[in-house]
C-alpha cells in the first residue's frame, strides 16, 4: 500500500509541476503560427526579415513562419481548423476569400481593431481584400495587380516606339515582333487551370468592361465577358501568344520573359525587379513595364485586383498578440523598406523618395493601375465558381469548344451553385 | 499460483483463442481509434449537408440526397472514368515491366548487386519529389525530355506535355510507372529465387522452350507473390491523389481530375464535407469491389491444375 500511495502522490507533484512550468512558460515566452505562400509578391527572406524585425521589439515572442505554394494556400487555412488552437494564428489570404472565410467562420472580425484614420490613408483597392458584409476580416497587406511588362530591346528591334496601349495595339505589336523573326511567341500569360489564369481573364475582362454578374445572374456569356475568351483564343491561334502559356503559373511565365523568349508578358509587382535583377535574368535592364492595356472606345487601362490581407484565425489563442504582429507586417515603415517586389497598402509611400528611387516607371504604372482595379466576383462560393470557369476557358484555349459554347455552359453550372 | 493453475484447467484451444485475443486488443484499440473512427465519421458526413465552418461542421441530416446527386453527376462519372484509365494503364505496364526487370536481374552478371540497388532509387522516392522531377523533365520551354527527343530527331520543335488533353494522362502515368515498377520488381526477383533451379535443370533436358519454362514454372512459382504485389498496386493507383497534384492539378480542363481529386476539391475547396465523404464512400466501394474481383480470380487461377 504504502509505495502505491507514495507513486500516486509524487505522480500527482510531477504533473502539477509540469502544469506549473507550462503555465510559467506561455506568460514569458509565446510561439505564434504564421501562415505564407511561396509565390510573387514578398520573398521568403523579405518575410523573415520583417518578422525577426518585430520578434526584437517584441521579447519573448516568436513567430513560427510557414510558406507554401499559393495554390496551397487556401485549403491548408481550411484544413488547419481541425487542429483547434494548435493550428496557426495569423494567416496570409486573398482578395477572393473573405466572403467565404467571413461567413463560414475562418477568420475573425477585426473591424474594431483598426484604428479609424487608417481608412483615407491606404487605398481603397487595398480596402476591398478585407471587406466582407460591412466587416474587416483582416488587415491588406500586398497590393497588387497585373501588369504589362515588354522587353525595351525587342520592342525597339522591331521599330515600336511606345508600348501598347490597348490590346489591339498588343496584338499588331506582337504581330510585327513575330514576323520581323524576333520572338517566335511574343505574348506570355499564366494560363494554366488555376486561378492564376482568372487574373488573366479578369484583366481582360475588366478592359472590355465585362461583368460576371448582371442582377445577382451569373452572367460572362455575353459582353465584354465572352470578347475576352476570344482575344485570348484569337491570339493563341494568330501564332502571338505562347500555346505553352496554358499550363503556364506566374513563376513559368517570369522565366520565360527573364529568359529573354517574349517581347510580353502579363505579370504582377514582383517580376518587375525580379527580370531586372541580372542574378535572375538575362533581359536586365531591358524590362519595361505599364499598366496593363485597354480596348479602344471601352477603356484606357486594366487591372484585376490581385491583393492579398493578414488575417487572424478563429481558433487562435492569441488575437491580441497576432494582432501585433499583423500591425508590425502591415505598417507603413515596414512595407515602404521592403518595396521593391510588392508594393504598399499606404498612399503616402508612393512620394516616398525611398519607395520609388530606381523604380519610377513601375511608381507610375502602379499609381494608374491601383486606382482601376477591377474585382472578382465576391462570393462565398467563389472557389468553385472559379473551378467551372478555368475549366471551361480551358477548353475554349485547347480548341475543345467555342467561346459562346462554353461560356453558356459555366453560367448553367454556375447558376446551380448553392 | 491460483490463477495459472486455473487456466490450466480450460480447454486448451479456448484458453489460447482468449489469449490471442487479449494480444490483439491492444491492436484492435490502436485500429478503432485510427481506422474505425475516421470512417464511422465519414458515413455519418455521407448522409448528411455538412459543410465545413471555422466552428466544426454545420450540419443536417440529408439522407440519401448526396448519393442521389453523386449518381446524376456527370463530372463524377468523367473522373471515375480517368481514374480507372490511370489505374489499368499504369499498373498494367508496372507489372510487365516489373516482371520483365526481375527477370533479367535475376540472371547472372557483373554488377548485379550495383544494378539491384538502382533500381531500387525511383521507388524510395517520395512521391512529390519524383513528381516534381518529372514536371521539370516534361517542361515544354526547358525540359529534358524535349532535349532529348529534338536531338534524336524525333520531334521538330519543343512541345508541350502536360499543357495538352490526352498526352497530360499519359505523361502522368509514364511518371508513376517509373517510380512504382521497382516494387514489383523487386516482390518478384525475391519470389524467383524461391524457384528451385533443379526444376529448370530437368524441364530443360526434357527439351522445353524457354517459353515453356516461364509458363509452367516461372509463372507458377511468382504468382503468389505477384498477385498480392497487383493488387497492392491497383489500390493505391485507384486512390492516386498526390502525383495528380502536384503535376497537372487535373488540369488541362480537367483532362486528368482523378476521383480522389475530385472528393479532395469537394471536401477542402468547395467545404462541403457532406457530399465529399459521400464521394468517398463511392469511391471506396468501388476499390472494394475491384478488390473483390480480383481475389476471386486469384483463387481460381491457383486452384487451376
Amino acid at each position: 500500500m504504502k509505495p502505491v500511495l507514495k507513486l500516486i502522490l509524487g505522480l500527482g507533484l510531477l504533473t502539477q509541476a509540469s502544469v506549473i512550468s507550462i503555465g510559467s512558460a506561455t506568460a514569458e515566452d509565446l510561439t505564434l503560427n504564421a501562415l505564407y505562400m511561396k509565390q510573387a509578391a514578398y520573398s521568403e527572406d523579405d518575410i523573415r526579415a520583417m518578422t525577426t524585425a518585430f520578434e526584437k521589439d517584441n521579447p519573448g515572442v516568436h513567430v513560427n513562419l510557414e510558406f507554401v505554394p499559393y495554390e496551397a494556400l487556401h485549403d491548408k487555412i481550411v484544413a488547419a481548423q481541425g487542429a483547434g488552437s494548435s493550428g496557426y494564428d495569423v494567416v496570409l489570404f486573398d482578395v477572393i476569400w473573405p466572403a467565404e472565410f467571413g461567413k463560414k467562420g475562418f477568420l475573425q472580425d477585426v473591424t474594431a481593431r483598426i484604428p479609424a484614420d487608417y481608412n483615407d490613408k491606404i487605398y481603397d483597392g487595398a480596402w476591398t481584400t478585407v471587406d466582407y458584409d460591412g466587416k474587416r476580416w483582416g488587415m491588406p497587406w500586398i497590393l497588387d495587380t497585373k501588369y504589362l511588362f515588354y522587353n525595351t530591346d525587342m520592342l525597339k528591334q522591331a521599330g515600336i516606339a511606345e508600348p501598347p496601349k490597348t490590346f489591339a495595339e498588343l496584338s499588331a505589336d506582337a504581330k510585327i515582333i513575330k514576323d520581323k523573326g524576333i520572338s517566335k511567341y511574343p505574348i506570355v500569360w499564366s494560363w494554366a487551370q488555376a486561378e492564376a489564369m482568372m487574373c488573366d481573364y479578369t484583366t481582360l475582362v475588366a478592359a472590355n468592361q465585362g461583368t460576371f454578374f448582371e442582377d445577382g445572374k451569373p452572367a460572362f456569356d455575353k459582353g465584354g465577358s465572352l470578347e475576352a475568351v476570344k482575344y485570348m483564343k484569337q491570339s493563341l491561334d494568330d501564332g502571338l501568344s505562347n500555346p505553352n502559356s496554358r499550363e503556364y503559373l506566374e513563376e513559368d511565365v517570369r522565366k520565360v520573359f527573364s529568359s529573354g523568349e517574349a517581347a510580353f508578358a502579363l505579370n504582377w509587382t514582383y517580376m518587375y525587379n525580379l527580370a531586372n535583377n541580372p542574378k535572375e535574368s538575362k533581359i536586365a535592364g531591358k524590362v519595361g513595364i505599364v499598366p496593363s492595356p485597354g480596348v479602344e472606345g471601352k477603356s484606357a487601362a486594366s487591372a484585376v485586383n490581385g491583393s492579398m490581407g493578414l488575417g487572424i484565425t478563429a481558433n487562435s489563442q492569441h488575437a491580441d498578440d497576432a494582432w501585433k504582429y499583423i500591425t508590425h507586417m502591415t505598417a507603413m515603415e515596414t512595407q515602404n523598406k521592403y518595396a521593391k517586389l510588392s508594393l504598399p497598402i499606404w498612399k503616402a509611400s508612393y512620394d516616398d523618395p525611398a519607395v520609388t528611387a530606381g523604380q519610377e516607371q513601375l511608381i507610375a504604372a502602379a499609381k494608374s493601375s491601383i486606382g482601376a482595379m477591377f474585382a472578382r466576383p465576391a462570393t462565398p462560393s467563389y472557389p468553385e465558381l472559379s473551378a467551372i470557369l478555368q475549366k471551361k476557358i480551358q477548353e475554349v484555349l485547347l480548341g475543345q469548344a467555342t467561346a459562346e459554347d462554353a461560356l453558356q455552359d459555366a453560367v448553367k453550372s454556375a447558376s446551380k451553385l448553392r | 499460483m491460483l490463477f495459472a493453475a486455473k487456466s490450466y484447467n480450460f480447454a486448451a484451444t479456448g484458453s489460447r483463442e482468449r489469449i490471442a485475443w487479449l494480444f490483439l486488443l491492444p491492436m484492435l484499440a490502436i485500429m478503432a481509434v485510427v481506422t474505425g473512427f475516421p470512417l464511422l465519421n465519414t458515413l455519418w458526413l455521407a448522409f448528411t449537408d455538412a459543410s465545413l465552418t471555422g466552428r466544426g461542421y454545420d450540419w443536417n441530416w440529408s439522407g440519401l440526397e448526396n448519393f442521389a446527386y453523386l449518381i446524376d453527376d456527370k463530372n463524377f462519372r468523367v473522373a471515375l472514368g480517368y481514374t480507372f484509365y490511370f489505374t489499368i494503364v499504369s499498373v498494367a505496364i508496372e507489372m510487365v515491366l516489373g516482371v520483365l526487370v526481375a527477370l533479367l536481374l535475376n540472371q547472372d552478371f557483373f554488377g548485379r548487386t550495383l544494378v539491384r540497388t538502382l533500381m531500387i532509387l525511383p521507388w524510395a522516392l517520395p512521391t512529390i519529389v519524383n513528381a516534381m522531377m518529372w514536371r521539370l523533365i516534361y517542361n515544354p520551354e526547358f525540359g529534358s525530355l524535349n532535349a532529348l527527343l529534338l536531338q534524336f530527331g524525333l520531334i521538330d520543335f519543343y512541345r508541350s506535355w502536360l499543357g495538352v488533353p490526352g498526352t497530360a494522362m499519359n505523361m502522368v502515368i509514364l511518371a508513376d510507372v517509373w517510380k512504382n515498377y521497382p516494387l514489383i520488381a523487386l516482390i518478384v526477383l525475391g519470389a524467383l529465387q524461391t524457384i528451385p533451379k533443379d526444376l529448370y535443370e530437368a524441364a530443360a533436358i526434357d527439351g522445353a522452350s524457354p517459353w515453356k519454362r516461364f509458363w509452367h514454372i516461372t509463372l507458377p512459382g511468382i504468382l503468389g507473390p505477384f498477385s498480392v504485389a497487383l493488387i497492392l498496386r491497383t489500390i493505391e493507383a485507384f486512390k492516386v491523389f498526390d502525383i495528380i497534384y502536384v503535376m497537372t492539378r487535373g488540369g488541362p480542363a480537367d483532362t486528368t481530375k482523378t476521383a480522389s481529386f475530385f472528393v479532395y476539391q469537394e471536401s477542402f475547396s468547395y467545404l462541403r464535407a457532406g457530399s465529399g465523404a459521400a464521394y468517398a464512400v463511392a469511391v471506396t466501394l468501388l476499390s472494394a469491389m475491384l478488390i473483390t474481383i480480383y481475389i476471386i480470380a486469384l483463387r481460381k487461377t491457383e486452384h487451376a491444375p
